[in-house]
């Protein structure tokens, strides 16, 4: 890692500066104008269809957010987490896995999920109130998405250590620990507000005593619903990793090559047997917390827009354009498949069917719960004899 | 007087409470390699209460696996492990320090099948110590299982039993959904005949450890045995009780209480924990709902007085049941209605 400066929070006893991006060191690869820079430590292959990639899975990314919300305010959601800032954090970490690794996100990861393979219309499903999950998480390496704050990074590593040991053994006892394996890697994603949180800490000191194949991926979205960055941590976060023994590396998180780059290094280095690492993805949640927030209520316009000019979808367009890496018919082909995935996901989620009310007994054991079935052919009946039955479907 | 006492089967060999559970972590540890052990202590040191003594030689540290202090985390991880194929047993060293792991307990262990819409279930299992009577004071001696049997997901046993220190594990390790075992710290020495071959258990009912036709005294975990004593004093007195064991605190096994009361007509429950809101209450009340007009006399309850646990030995044992309340209020119950 390189080294960090010495922080200044306690000098000048200005907590805004651990909110500031370049006060510490921030790998960047592409700048918000679009600009390639190198950096020392990272260095990723990016061909035009590499990029082309990206962008696209951000424009879509960033469609189906902004459909989730207007599906939202239409009242055929509950509720909407908006992704929008965060899409380069995303899926610049999510393209960096492979398939048998295993992600674990929370309600906000929309573009991991889509980059996973898991079909838009399964989040809106989990949104609409027809089911809490859905996707199978073997097949798609992916957690459902944990709604308590933190808790998943703890599975993560369980998950790792898990790992760890199916890899020992596949070693054998004749091959040094430390050699290379391929063996999967668990990433765990969490946000700024989470890093208070006493799981997360455990989970950072268990991955770092058990040299655990984790990432911690904390996008830093400098906002905890109405409390900001400065609220969670006196240091910036990733040099917290300093303590737990493992390295933290702050990213400029609306720049997709670099969040590549640095993630494809940690899952490397957890794959070699290097154990954690902790990235802070520097980015900002341009929309409210969630669509019950007014954000107008604690942060300022200005701050806002100040980050708007800092769009990850922007920079890579530009660069693609510069560069003449896309031509205008890849720009309007990407523009033609966002509006058709908007189009089908409205189409999709209006078509949902309520769930039956006694579906709520699903899935609450894997076995047999006698108590939980005589409950359930309680409701039934009660149902049954229900004055208006068509009310609730059954 | 010890439960283990009764009933010695012929050539069985004897053991404690301890080693039953030891034996039956030793024996899922040889049939499954998905098997492991974590928590506190649990290594070189062999448990706080040295249930797992000899295992870390037995099996070596990596399926005995000692922990940094951090009960969220290990019940996290733990969590984590089983939904990737393992199958941990997880040791918690008592059942306060379990309230650290609430958190991956009530929300994510006993709701994660239903939160990932039925693909992802929770096989783990959590093994602690309850209860009081050793003089540990108001933080490491509540009988919390109660609380814990409050929630939906999770599957609650309190093995009372060598037989079911020594059963139980298995079943609940092939079980699909999170189970919590809780091991009274007084149970530990109670020394017994240990079946050989082991005895088959179930975890879905009750059971009756006394046969009687006067009164039913139910109960669970460390109370059984004074609950048995209990008995005993009232068959001096020409009372013959019936004791029944809930040993699976969820699901209750109502249908085996339901129908010793049907039968004897009376009925007292004892639960170390606290009265109000408490097992017994939970018991009571499906007896009010379902036998009713089988019941000569109100339900009576024995239970810990409703304070933080006293130190001082004199004023803990006050606090608790004990065979001689319990058969003070099987008195009150018979001499009713």
């Amino acid at each position: 890692m390189p080294a960090s400066p010495v922080s200044r929070v306690a000098a000048t006893g200005d907590l805004r500066i651990v909110g500031q991006a370049g006060s510490e060191a921030l790998v960047q690869l592409l700048t918000p104008e679009g600009e390639r820079v190198d950096h020392p430590d990272y260095v990723v292959d990016a061909p035009a269809e590499r990029l082309q990639s990206l962008y696209r899975d951000m424009v879509l990314a960033r469609r189906v957010d902004e459909e989730g919300t207007a599906l939202q305010r239409q009242g055929q959601l509950g509720l909407w987490a908006s992704l929008r800032g965060q899409e380069a954090a995303q899926v610049g970490s999510a393209r960096a896995l492979m398939a048998d690794d295993m992600a674990f996100p929370t309600y906000r990861e929309h573009a991991v999920v889509l980059c996973r393979g898991v079909d838009a219309v399964q989040i809106m499903a989990i949104f609409r109130g027809l089911t809490h999950g859905g996707w199978d998480p073997h097949r798609f390496g992916l957690a459902p998405y944990s709604i308590v704050i933190g808790s998943q990074a703890l599975h993560a590593v369980g998950y790792a250590l898990g790992v760890q040991r199916d890899a020992a053994r596949a070693r054998g006892p004749a091959r040094p620990a430390g050699q290379t394996t391929g063996s999967p890697v668990a990433v765990a994603y969490f946000g700024d507000g989470a890093a208070s949180q006493g799981e997360v800490n455990e989970a950072f000191v268990w991955a770092g005593v058990y040299n655990a194949p984790v990432v911690f991926f904390c996008q830093n979205n400098q906002w905890a619903i109405s409390q900001p960055a400065e609220r969670q941590t006196r240091v910036p976060l990733y040099r917290r990793a300093d303590g737990f023994g493992f390295p933290g590396v702050r990213v400029d998180g609306n720049d997709v090559l670099a969040v590549l780059a640095v993630t494809l290094s940690a899952l490397q280095r957890a794959r070699d047997g290097g154990g954690p690492t902790l990235i802070e993805a520097f980015t900002y949640r341009i929309g409210a917390h969630t669509t019950a927030d007014d954000a107008t209520r604690y942060r300022s316009l200005a701050e806002v827009e100040t980050w708007k000019l800092k769009d990850p979808l922007e920079r890579v367009k530009a660069f693609l354009h510069r560069k003449q890496l896309a031509d205008p018919a890849f720009f309007e082909q990407v523009g033609a498949e966002s509006d058709a995935l908007a189009a089908r996901l409205r189409r999709k989620c209006l078509g949902m069917a309520d769930p039956p009310a006694l579906a709520m007994f699903d899935h609450v054991y894997a076995g047999e719960h006698p108590p939980l079935r005589r409950q359930r052919a309680h409701l039934a009946a009660y149902l049954d004899s229900s004055p208006d039955p068509g009310e609730v479907p059954r | 007087m010890s439960v283990g006492t009764r009933a010695v089967p012929t050539g069985a060999a004897t053991g404690t409470y301890r080693e039953a559970l030891r034996e039956a972590m030793r024996d899922a540890l040889r049939r499954d390699d998905r098997v492991f052990l974590m928590g506190e202590d649990v290594g070189a040191y062999g448990g706080a209460f040295a249930v797992s003594l000899g295992l870390l030689e037995e099996f070596g540290p990596d399926r005995i696996r000692d922990t940094p202090l951090s009960e969220s985390a290990f019940v996290g991880a733990g969590i984590g492990a089983a939904l990737g194929g393992m199958r941990p047993i997880v040791e918690i060293m008592t059942v306060n320090f379990s309230l650290l792991a609430l958190d991956q307990l009530l929300n994510n262990a006993a709701t994660l099948l239903h939160m990932s819409g039925g693909q992802y279930n929770v096989p783990l299992v959590v093994r602690m110590t309850t209860g009081a009577g050793r003089q540990l004071a108001a933080q490491h001696s509540h009988s919390l299982e109660g609380w814990y049997a409050h929630i939906p997901g999770l599957r609650i046993l309190a093995p009372a039993t060598i037989d079911d220190a020594r059963g139980m594990l298995w079943p609940a390790l092939e079980d699909p959904d999170p189970v919590l075992i809780f091991e009274h710290g007084s149970l530990y020495n109670v020394s017994g005949a240990l079946s050989d071959p082991p005895a088959e258990v179930d975890i879905c009912h009750a059971a009756i450890r006394r046969p009687g036709a006067d009164l039913t005294l139910v109960t669970y975990g460390g109370t059984l045995p004074l609950t048995l004593d209990a008995a005993q004093l009232l068959a001096a007195e020409g009372c013959d009780a019936e004791v029944v064991d809930l040993r699976v605190l969820r699901p209750l096994d109502t249908a085996t209480f339901l129908e010793s009361v049907r039968r004897t007509h009376r009925a007292v429950v004892i639960d170390e924990g606290w009265r109000s809101g408490s097992l017994a209450a939970e018991v009571s009340a499906r007896l009010m709902e379902e036998a009713f007009d089988d019941l000569d006399a109100p339900v009576g309850r024995v239970c810990s007085a409703e304070v933080p646990m006293p130190y001082a030995r004199h004023m803990e044992q006050a606090a608790l049941p004990s065979a001689d309340k319990v058969a003070e209020a099987a008195r009150r119950v018979l001499a009713g209605g």
